[in-house]
């Protein structure tokens, strides 16, 4: 494990693993939401309460997973780019914020329509609600000050503690719905006493986050090369003008 | 001689580094506990305006809150929504230990339904009956297809709302 982390840490070695690999995870990717959308809208029961207005759970679900998990990932890589001056770990930062906005932009907006016909509301200030909104403002916030500086490192280290402080959102999102009465219902795949799902729900479920898992991955890979490309061009471009001058 | 300088120079570097990684650790772990303090320190204390609704138990020790908009939650009691005149309906939502009288006119989502959880928005009037203004029907975290929840009624497994079955 410790081998794969110091040989991709090196950006152009990881620029040619990317270019190698994102192709592969495009490829599962799709499969992956191909399968979750068909038993997912085909092949799952309604729900005894909801009927069919249950299927936005297999979009909004896994959008709000990973607008965790992507946040997740992206704490840890702030603390590697803060303690250990990681040459990657800013780049994979930066790199995986707006993949993680456009999630959590997902996971508002479908809970909204899925709000509409459950709750009776698109919207109300809970603290489940609440804490969400304000991880996607962490995430723009995140996106407008990693470019706003003319320094990439210092946007960078301004970035990570921002991400950092963020983090506490986290647990508070997750928890919300225990440690406050909420509109919003508790969880029902990730908690102790185990799922309250039926499996047939659950399958597509799982297969669509698999799915958004690798849409993550795809695009970070992607968006990771055009990081980097942007750099050398920066570079180039700088060494041209000073030479010519 | 001269080796031996710059071997020890190699040292020296390695290890400022080693003490400068330490110590951006340790300020890191000390910004960690001081946030995680404070933000217990001012959740538990915003702990009553974080809170989306009260049970008809928590509003029983509120008494202050007689005549503010507020929101309440709770199940609708079977057998109890009662079309009062025009659109206008009366139902008890109730928590297992006390309840209330709620007066409504207007919409209804599609979830509201007897033995359903609800939130009603309004205020109490003066004589103890919620008058809501909004009605939003909130569903438990259980999911299943319609024929698995006839099939736990029917075998007397099913335990209601607010509990977990297993399946």
């Amino acid at each position: 494990m410790q081998n794969i982390f110091n040989f991709l840490a090196n950006p152009s070695r990881f620029r040619l693993f990317s270019q190698k690999y994102y192709s592969y995870t495009l490829f599962i990717m799709f499969t992956f939401i191909f399968l979750g959308l068909w038993y997912g809208l085909v092949n799952s029961p309604p729900d005894y309460q909801q009927g069919e207005t249950v299927r936005i759970m297999y979009v909004h679900v896994p959008a709000a997973w990973m607008a965790m998990m992507i946040y997740l990932s992206m704490t840890i890589m702030s603390i590697f780019a803060l303690v250990w001056r990681h040459p990657l770990a800013d780049i994979l930062s930066k790199c995986s914020a707006p993949i993680g906005a456009s999630f959590t932009l997902i996971a508002l907006v479908t809970g909204s329509i899925w709000g509409k016909p459950t709750w009776g509301t698109w919207w109300v200030w809970d603290a489940r609600l609440t804490s969400v909104f304000i991880l996607f403002l962490i995430y723009m916030g995140h996106i407008t000050l990693v470019r706003s500086f003319e320094d990439e490192y210092k946007g960078a280290r301004a970035g990570a503690i921002l991400t950092l402080i963020g983090a506490f959102n986290l647990p508070i999102i997750k928890f919300s719905v225990d440690w406050w009465n909420t509109l919003h219902q508790p969880a029902s795949v990730i908690k102790l006493d185990g799922p309250t799902i039926h499996i047939d729900m659950m399958i597509p479920l799982i297969l669509m986050a698999l799915g958004f898992l690798f849409f993550y991955f795809s695009f970070l890979l992607i968006n990771v090369q055009t990081e980097l490309n942007n750099r050398k061009l920066k570079k180039l471009f700088i060494q041209n003008f000073s030479v010519k001058h | 001689m001269v080796v031996l300088k710059t071997t020890r120079k190699k040292i020296n570097k390695m290890n400022i580094a080693k003490i400068k990684r330490r110590k951006r650790l340790s300020i890191l772990l000390l910004g960690f506990i001081a946030i995680s303090i404070s933000g217990f320190l001012i959740l538990s204390a915003s702990r009553d305006s974080l809170i989306f609704f009260y049970s008809p138990t928590e509003l029983k020790e509120k008494q202050e809150i007689i005549g503010k908009i507020i929101r309440i939650g709770g199940l609708v009691r079977e057998n109890s929504i009662k079309l009062k005149e025009q659109s206008e309906i009366q139902f008890i939502v109730e928590d297992g230990e006390n309840y209330i009288l709620v007066n409504y006119t207007g919409m209804l989502p599609d979830l509201f339904r007897e033995g359903q959880g609800v939130i009603c928005e309004g205020k109490i009037g003066e004589d103890s009956i919620f008058i809501a203004n909004k009605i939003l029907a909130k569903h438990d975290e259980k999911y299943m297809p319609p024929e698995v929840a006839e099939i736990l009624k029917k075998t007397g497994k099913w335990k209601g709302e607010g509990e977990t079955n297993d399946y």
